[in-house]
């Protein structure tokens, strides 16, 4: 179990900059978040992309920003769980919380703050019958490990960066790499596109094209994929794992089930410290909502700055909070 | 104004009116009109939850562009007649059209 004084979920620039945050009231804090890097959207949708309404840059690159945002938080040594999607809260007798994730870590923490954006990114699911059955078994979305493939048989299928990436370097892990794309180009880097063409001709892959997949089959563990070509011929590729690759797209997810008030996919919270109905539970950034809420960056910081002088007394309860500036003290590292 | 038939997930078909002089994109017309569509990119063409697919009509409105189609290409499901409703101009060309949801709803 890790124990830590604050809980964020979601490390998109929100809960990035709320560590800092808690930083400077000696609080520290435990990210976790569904994706496998940090940053949210800026990282998942546009990392190449200028944000001009930060205050202080006149012009910042989203990724540029995420860095900073990280570099800002390091002298509070945030520590992060990536790739696990946050799934229950438990609220312990003496109010504080165990948080659980989807890979059954666990965190305990005083307060739990959710800087969910607009949800959790799930991997958009082809419409195969069975699907859910093999997913676990087979299936899987993410490679987080690449060395659960070692030696294994393994298919692919997508045509973006993503599919093209990883089918180049599973090539050097797995016994086995198939490709399965719906097109006959890649609209991928032009530069993976032709390793991928270049690795399918000396045979170091199987790559099919204008392919769809079709079926799954095995007995409660996937054996095989089915799929079909142009000509509607159908053919099936022993394997031990399937990965689809088609994007990601935001879901609200468990946080819906956690007794919260929802309106409209966000949070409903007290504007005077963005408290949740439940005791210790905060939200900030665009997961929560209140009359005249901006989903902006520059609103999700304010927030963090307002809640955190809330979330002391529950970690400290014992100690009355002076507000100071950063410069008057600096900012003292732990 | 320019006329066209929306056909949601469920298949229920409803004409809509749109103003064809204020620059709107096709997402933003749907949006207005209480349409489930995410968007969540605002209209970049970068989140594809604006998919929807032109079942008459597609020839008016031309080829998608290469920034739409790296989009439609990632979906797990893409057929011909997709588009991205944010890359689609309100304008005489739809009217008529006949446009099926096919983005995640909200
Ligand atoms: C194309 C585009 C352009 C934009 N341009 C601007 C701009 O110019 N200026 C501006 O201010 N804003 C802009 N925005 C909006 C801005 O990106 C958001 O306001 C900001 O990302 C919100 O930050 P956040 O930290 O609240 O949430 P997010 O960035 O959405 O991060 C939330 C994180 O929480 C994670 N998460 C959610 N639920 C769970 C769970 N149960 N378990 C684990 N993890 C979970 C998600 O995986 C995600 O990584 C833009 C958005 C887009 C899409
Ligand atoms: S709104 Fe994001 S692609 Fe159209």
């Amino acid at each position: 179990m890790i124990h830590t004084d604050l809980c964020i979920i979601g490390a998109g620039p929100v809960g990035l900059f709320a560590v800092f945050e808690a930083g400077l009231l000696k609080m520290r804090c435990h990210l976790i978040d569904a994706l496998p890097q940090v940053g949210g959207q800026l990282s998942e949708i546009y990392p190449q992309k200028p944000i001009y309404d930060i205050p202080g840059y006149p012009e910042v690159n989203a990724q540029d920003l995420v860095d900073n945002l990280m570099e800002q938080a390091k002298p509070f040594s945030p520590t992060f769980t990536l790739g696990e999607r946050v799934d229950h809260l438990d609220k312990q007798e003496d109010g504080s919380f165990i948080v659980t994730t989807s890979d059954k870590t666990k965190v305990h923490a005083q307060v739990v703050i959710i800087a969910g954006g607009l949800g959790c990114f799930e991997p958009r699911k082809p419409a195969i019958e069975n699907l859910e059955l093999y997913e676990g078994n087979g299936v899987t979305y993410m490679v987080k490990d690449p060395e659960k493939f070692r030696d294994k048989n393994v298919v692919l299928a997508g045509g973006g960066d993503s599919a093209l990436d990883w089918t180049i370097f599973l090539s050097k892990v797995a016994k086995k790499v198939t490709l399965v794309h719906r097109n006959e180009t890649f609209r991928g880097a032009p530069d993976s596109a032709a390793k991928v063409f270049d690795l399918a001709n000396n045979g170091k892959i199987d790559l099919i094209l204008s392919a769809n997949l079709k079926q799954l089959s095995g007995n409660g563990k996937l054996d095989s994929v089915t799929f079909m070509d142009k000509s509607k011929v159908e053919h099936v590729i022993e394997t031990d794992y399937l990965i689809p690759l088609f994007g990601l797209s935001p879901k609200l997810g468990p946080i819906a089930d956690w007794g919260l008030s929802i309106d409209k996919n966000a949070i409903e919270v007290d504007t005077r410290d963005y408290s949740t109905g439940v005791e210790r539970i905060y939200a900030i950034g665009d997961i929560n909502t209140y009359p005249g809420k901006l989903k902006l960056i520059l609103c999700g910081f304010h927030e963090a700055a307002i809640m955190m002088h809330s979330a002391f007394k529950y970690v400290y309860p014992d100690q009355k909070l002076s507000f100071k500036y950063t410069t008057v003290n600096g900012v003292n590292s732990f | 104004m320019v006329n066209f038939t929306v056909e949601d997930h469920d298949g229920n078909r409803q004409e809509i009116e749109a103003p064809d002089d204020m620059g709107f994109s096709l997402m933003e017309i749907l949006k207005a009109s209480e349409y489930p569509v995410l968007a969540t990119c605002g209209g970049m063409a970068l989140c594809a939850t604006c998919h929807v697919e032109v079942l008459e009509g597609k020839d008016e409105l031309g080829e998608a562009t290469d920034i739409e189609l790296d989009q439609l290409e990632n979906l797990p499901e893409y057929y011909p007649t997709s588009r991205l409703a944010c890359q689609i101009r309100i304008g005489d060309i739809l009217e008529g059209s006949i446009i099926k949801l096919r983005g995640e709803d909200q």
